[in-house]
């Protein structure tokens, strides 16, 4: 199968490694993985931020970039980058009055699937540790994303790969479901608010005592490991395409707080 | 009046009341933040609500369609709202009632004070009431000489303590018990300085208080949570039974019931009696459905009025996108599910309707630029759960972002000429959220530029310095660096390392095979379902010492993961806990996809067909 990799922006940014394990993940089955050059952004910031307008021009060269290559389906290691794919970017186009974008962002959407559901439901991916040789021998709690569970009704298909993996011993999180105060914009124009939020959220991580705070969205967890880091709290945060990519041989090393990162504190 | 009509233009445009914010959700929210018994008398509260919330909602094994019908009746009656008003009106007076219509707040404040004039008195009971909170009417009698005094026991608690509300349901849930019996102590006259905080005990003061009150009062003034059209019926839902006694024992009942209450037949009662108890207090049936329908010749009120209020209403109605919000039944489902509204209470929406249904209603019924309502679209992480729980399908998130978007176009000098008269707002100076929204447009309009940026990321490598993590960040993204620390930015963004490490592949494939994908999907249906089973047991009853071994007995045996539970420190409520996340892990449940398309797969169901 051929792959394309949305990467994301935050993700290709800030948090390659992310983007890296899922390529590791998706060759390691044997598929071809093509990374369209053009992409940027799904445009979620400027849509949840109000710009609208501007998230246009966004919209447009997504569709432009991924529409010009020929591939199977695309993945992205984000389910709120996804959900923005399919509810946002047509609701952009419309409102800009973009009907053939609009359909345009539709198509390109449509074959767009989260990482989890694409191993699970497309790939059959249901056993990370005999499919993928993943090993990873650590206590491990999983934070669902809110775009994941609600828009996307994702429910535990994360969690449960991780699960799969061998040697992770796994703690469920009390208050799964609440948000982790992210939020966009929203983590620093109500900068207190979102605080209190995400410290509910980390005080929740600790009672799990495990060491490693898993999950798929990478924008929560950089919310979630940089209140840890500041609360110097040691656990790591990862996304769970590091934990699938991690084998025997090639074991992903947990050092800090912000193991999601390439560098941060606890790791120098 | 010698207007001449012209469609609508005697229909004032935005609503007044207590729904303009005074100070924007950032500048008060940190008060509220601050206040360690707040925090803790919400924590409770919320989570105890909520959990039963999900208790019995999970009981019902046609939830989403009794949703879908809530939504459908809704959408029903504001497309054919006049018409339904007039049906009701006719109908109404039929019986033996007065109509009166009222466009704001104002204008029916003064029609109830007449009213309560022309009866004589000077004080009247009342039954708990959103409608008559927006309007400030206890405010209004009070600076004419007339004493409204409030019957539900939290609205009491709030009344005494001279307070506001913060909650549509329980409006004094930022209160714990020993609060309200020091309020009870020091405002009811004749209680025992000994009243301890014991449930039973503050219940029985308040009983004995009002239990005079109700025989004293000739005059009461209600709300309304449902009127009928066909029969001219209204309803009050309530729990404690001091609505019954204000409906029942003055001589003179008079409600406030915005137009948007209207239902069309007594059958669509069905619906919403499911809907409302069990997602606003979490009861399977309220204890006390009260319905009148005009005067019964000497059995209860001979003397009923019913004022129809707008205030902003028909203004929602304008929105297409916003209208939604019309549909609220004021359940409270969604404050109690809100993970901001659980930090901050709902005395930082400064507007009667606080919590996410507040942040889309308040602007909305105002006009975005009323006070400081702009700020409220902002009040949300827009993790949807309003959406989620609310019984009649609000997409909260979706009207949050419109009203944002609104926000952003009138500071632009983008926005439509507003509606009544009301001059456009004017472009304002860019600020700091232009300057960042415009430097990320530029970079996100092109992977060629996108690129270039990146290869500015190792400065930010240097900035963070030794221990590679950034702890304070200027201006209004500083607001992140208040909390949290953030990452270095890596030496390499992935573009650049792909380009590196991949070798250039062709836009379109050589041979042009194509994978059935569907074909995939078909074949592993149920894979998902199987693999969440292997961690929970068919029964979805959470992770236990129930987990069964894997099937296969290979590798993945021996990472066979055993789950350990968190430690459960909450308590007496510990047990109420493990409840909820044994209902809430079965409700985030992964949905098979049913759909027929590559999209319907990628996207996830939109159960029931919603559009």
């Amino acid at each position: 199968m051929r792959i394309a990799l949305f990467s994301t922006c935050i993700v290709d940014a800030m948090y390659p490694r992310v983007a890296r394990a899922t390529v590791e993940i998706l060759e390691r089955l044997g598929h071809e993985v093509v990374f369209p050059p053009g992409q940027t952004c799904c445009s979620q910031m400027h849509v949840n931020s109000g710009y609208l307008d501007d998230a246009h021009a966004i919209v447009k060269n997504h569709v432009k970039a991924f529409s010009s290559w020929d591939y199977d389906v695309a993945v992205a290691p984000s389910a709120s980058c996804v959900v923005s794919l399919q509810h946002q970017q047509p609701m952009v186009c419309r409102r800009a009055g973009d009907e053939a974008l609009a359909e345009a962002a539709e198509e390109v959407a449509g074959r767009t699937f989260e990482l989890s559901k694409l191993l699970i439901d497309v790939l059959g991916v249901t056993d990370a540790a005999a499919q993928l040789g993943s090993y990873f021998p650590e206590t491990v709690t999983f934070h669902s994303s809110c775009h994941g569970m609600r828009h996307m009704k994702l429910g535990s298909r994360q969690s449960d790969l991780v699960r799969t993996v061998e040697g992770v011993q796994f703690t469920e999180l009390p208050g799964l479901e609440e948000c982790c105060g992210f939020g966009g914009t929203f983590s620093f124009k109500n900068a207190d608010t979102s605080g209190a939020m995400v410290d509910s959220k980390i005080r929740n991580i600790e009672r799990t005592g495990a060491r490693v705070c898993a999950g798929g969205d990478v924008s929560c967890l950089m919310n979630i490991g940089g209140a840890l880091s500041r609360e110097q709290i040691p656990v790591s945060t990862l996304h769970f395409a590091q934990i699938l990519a991690s084998t025997r041989e090639n074991r992903l090393q947990v050092s800090g707080p912000v193991a999601l990162a390439e560098t941060g504190r606890g790791r120098a | 009046m010698s207007t001449v009509s012209l469609g609508m233009p005697g229909i004032r445009a935005y609503g007044s009341g207590n729904i303009i914010a005074a100070e924007s959700f950032p500048d008060r929210a940190p008060r509220e933040l601050a206040n360690p018994t707040l925090r803790g008398n919400l924590d409770m509260a919320m989570h105890k609500i909520r959990t039963k919330r999900a208790i019995v909602v999970g009981e019902k094994d046609d939830w989403q369609q009794l949703r879908t019908a809530g939504s459908e009746i809704k959408q029903n009656v504001l497309a054919n709202l006049p018409e339904l008003l007039e049906r009701f009106e006719a109908e109404f007076t039929a019986r033996g009632g007065h109509v009166h219509w009222a466009r704001d707040a104002d204008e029916a404040n003064r029609i109830v004070l007449d009213l309560i004039r022309a009866e004589g008195v000077t004080e009247v009971n009342k039954i708990k009431s959103m409608a008559t909170q927006e309007t400030g009417l206890n405010e209004h009698l009070e600076e004419h000489g007339i004493t409204a005094i409030e019957t539900d026991l939290a609205e009491a608690i709030v009344q005494l303590g001279h307070d506001t509300p913060s909650h549509i349901l329980v409006p004094a849930i930022h209160r714990n018990r020993t609060e309200v019996r020091d309020i009870f102590r020091r405002e009811i006259p004749g209680v025992s300085p000994d009243l301890s905080d014991d449930p039973a005990e503050l219940a029985e003061a308040s009983r004995v208080r009002l239990r005079e009150m109700f025989f004293r009062n000739r005059v009461a003034i209600s709300g309304a949570n449902f009127g009928i059209a066909e029969t001219g019926t209204l309803t009050i839902v309530e729990s404690e039974g001091n609505g019954r006694m204000c409906l029942t024992m003055p001589d003179t009942l008079i409600t406030l019931m915005g137009i948007e209450k209207v239902l069309p037949t007594f059958a669509d009662l069905e619906v919403f009696l499911q809907l409302l108890p069990r997602s606003s207090t979490g009861e399977r049936m309220n204890p006390y459905t009260s319905m009148w329908s005009g005067v019964t010749p000497g059995d209860g009120p001979q003397n009923l009025h019913v004022i129809l209020l707008d205030n902003g209403r028909t203004e929602v109605l304008r929105d297409e996108v916003g209208r939604q919000a019309l549909h609220c039944i004021r359940c409270s489902a969604c404050l109690n599910v809100c993970p901001v509204f659980e930090k901050t209470g709902g005395h930082a929406y400064g507007s009667v309707y606080p919590g996410p249904i507040g942040a889309i209603l308040s602007p909305q019924l105002t006009g975005i630029h009323a006070g400081k309502n702009s700020s409220l679209p902002y009040a949300s992480s827009l993790c949807g759960a309003c959406y989620d729980v609310c019984p009649v399908k609000i997409n909260i998130p979706e009207v949050l972002v419109h009203l944002r978007a609104e926000d952003v176009d009138a500071k632009h000098g983008k926005a439509e000429d507003a509606p009544g008269g009301a001059k456009p707002a004017r472009r304002s100076a860019p600020d700091q959220m232009d300057a960042i929204m415009l430097a990320a447009k530029a970079m996100f309009a092109s992977g060629t530029r996108m690129g270039l940026a990146e290869r500015g990321l190792p400065a930010g490598k240097l900035v963070a310095g030794r221990d590679q993590v950034i702890s304070t960040l200027p201006g209004l993204i500083g607001g992140w660096t208040k909390y949290r620390d953030i990452d270095a930015p890596p030496s390499e963004a992935f573009r650049h390392w792909w380009k590196k490490n991949r070798p250039k592949a062709d836009r379109r494939r050589p041979d042009g095979t194509a994978v059935d994908v569907l074909a995939l999907i078909e074949e592993n249906r149920g894979a998902a379902q199987r693999l969440h089973e292997r961690f929970t047991g068919a029964d979805g009853q959470g992770p236990s010492s129930a987990d069964p071994a894997p099937e296969d007995g290979g590798a993945a045996a021996e990472g066979g993961a055993p789950s350990a539970p968190a430690v459960d420190d909450r308590g007496e409520d510990g047990d109420l806990y493990s409840r909820l996340l044994a209902v809430e892990r079965e409700q985030i449940q992964r949905e098979e996809a049913t759909g027929r398309t590559l999209a319907d797969y990628a996207r996830g169901t939109e159960q029931d067909g919603e559009a």
